[in-house]
């Protein structure tokens, strides 16, 4: 594994916001094709060992998509949204709600900028309704065991003081 | 940051010491390091173009702000990431950031076939 590449977030303590920055090796016409295509979307935006299906994807601007991925004891996890601004290859403006908390809804913002040798940026500010809303998002992935190195530190986190 | 005001808790100075030991790229990246387990001085060293000697001062200081501890384990004495230092948030972030990455890890997998083709692909992208 060469990881020429690594994604930064950032999340300041107290602010309702995440910001991600990564780079890629394609143009951004290729990238911004891969998170509007659903066909292409649905074959990276799960984890390997969950189903991803796509209930409807309407990737244009006042359009609105729905997915849903399926773990192998048959959990279902539903998510939607509406596309608020699609301005192709360079920026996606989003709504999306994760359904097991429903009323809860982040607004993505994902700029992408060609840079020199074909290679592109992909920067995506999310806005939480609230703090909180930020931090339960942030922490839901904690328990559901995909990083097996990171168990250890659940335990931890789980040991008040530990 | 308005919610308890002028209030300077212990926690406070610790979160502060963390910080101040945290504000060197190298210590940073051993910190990285941990996260994803335990490792020795040497271990630790190995990735890096600096001497163990280095290594082990960079060690001191962030045993000192309570981010890692070293079990006394006589002949290995590996260092310990202690996440609750950080705050949930940091490990919180941290967690984010490794699926985030795996999920544009699948992309660049995606990505690499010329023309993304709308086809299943076989890379197995380990974590």
């Amino acid at each position: 594994m060469t990881a020429t590449k690594t994604s930064t977030v950032t999340a300041e303590p107290g602010l309702p916001f995440v910001d991600v920055v990564r780079t890629f090796d394609a143009s951004a016409e290729r990238v911004y094709r891969a998170h509007t295509d659903a066909e292409i979307f649905a074959q990276w935006i799960g984890p390997r060992k969950y189903a991803t299906s796509i209930d409807h994807f309407d990737a244009r601007t006042g359009g609105s998509y729905r997915f849903s991925q399926s773990d192998t004891e048959g959990n279902q996890y539903g998510f939607h949204g509406s596309f608020h601004e699609l301005t192709s290859p360079t920026r996606m403006v989003q709504t999306f709600e994760f359904e097991g908390a429903p009323g809860h809804v982040s607004l993505d913002t994902a700029v992408l900028e060609d840079l020199p040798d074909g290679r592109c940026r992909l920067t995506v500010h999310s806005t939480f309704q609230a703090v909180e809303d930020r931090d339960a998002m942030l922490q839901a992935g904690m328990t559901d065991g995909m990083n097996e190195g990171y168990e250890r530190l659940d335990e931890l986190l789980a040991h008040d003081g530990a | 940051m308005g919610d308890t005001a002028v209030e300077t808790t212990a926690d406070e100075d610790r979160l502060n010491r963390a910080f101040a030991a945290l504000s060197d790229p190298l210590r940073r990246k051993l910190v990285a390091r941990l996260a994803r387990g335990d490792a020795t001085v040497n271990e630790l060293a190995a990735p890096f173009a600096v001497t163990v000697q280095a290594v082990s001062r960079h060690l001191k200081v962030l045993e000192d702000a309570g981010l890692i501890t070293r079990s006394r384990d006589a002949q290995r004495r590996p260092c310990h990431l202690e996440p609750t230092a950080f705050g949930p948030l940091a490990a919180w972030i941290d967690d984010y950031r490794i699926r985030t990455e795996e999920k544009y890890q699948r992309l660049d997998a995606l990505l690499s076939h010329q023309g993304v083709a709308a086809q299943d692909t076989e890379e197995g992208i380990q974590p």
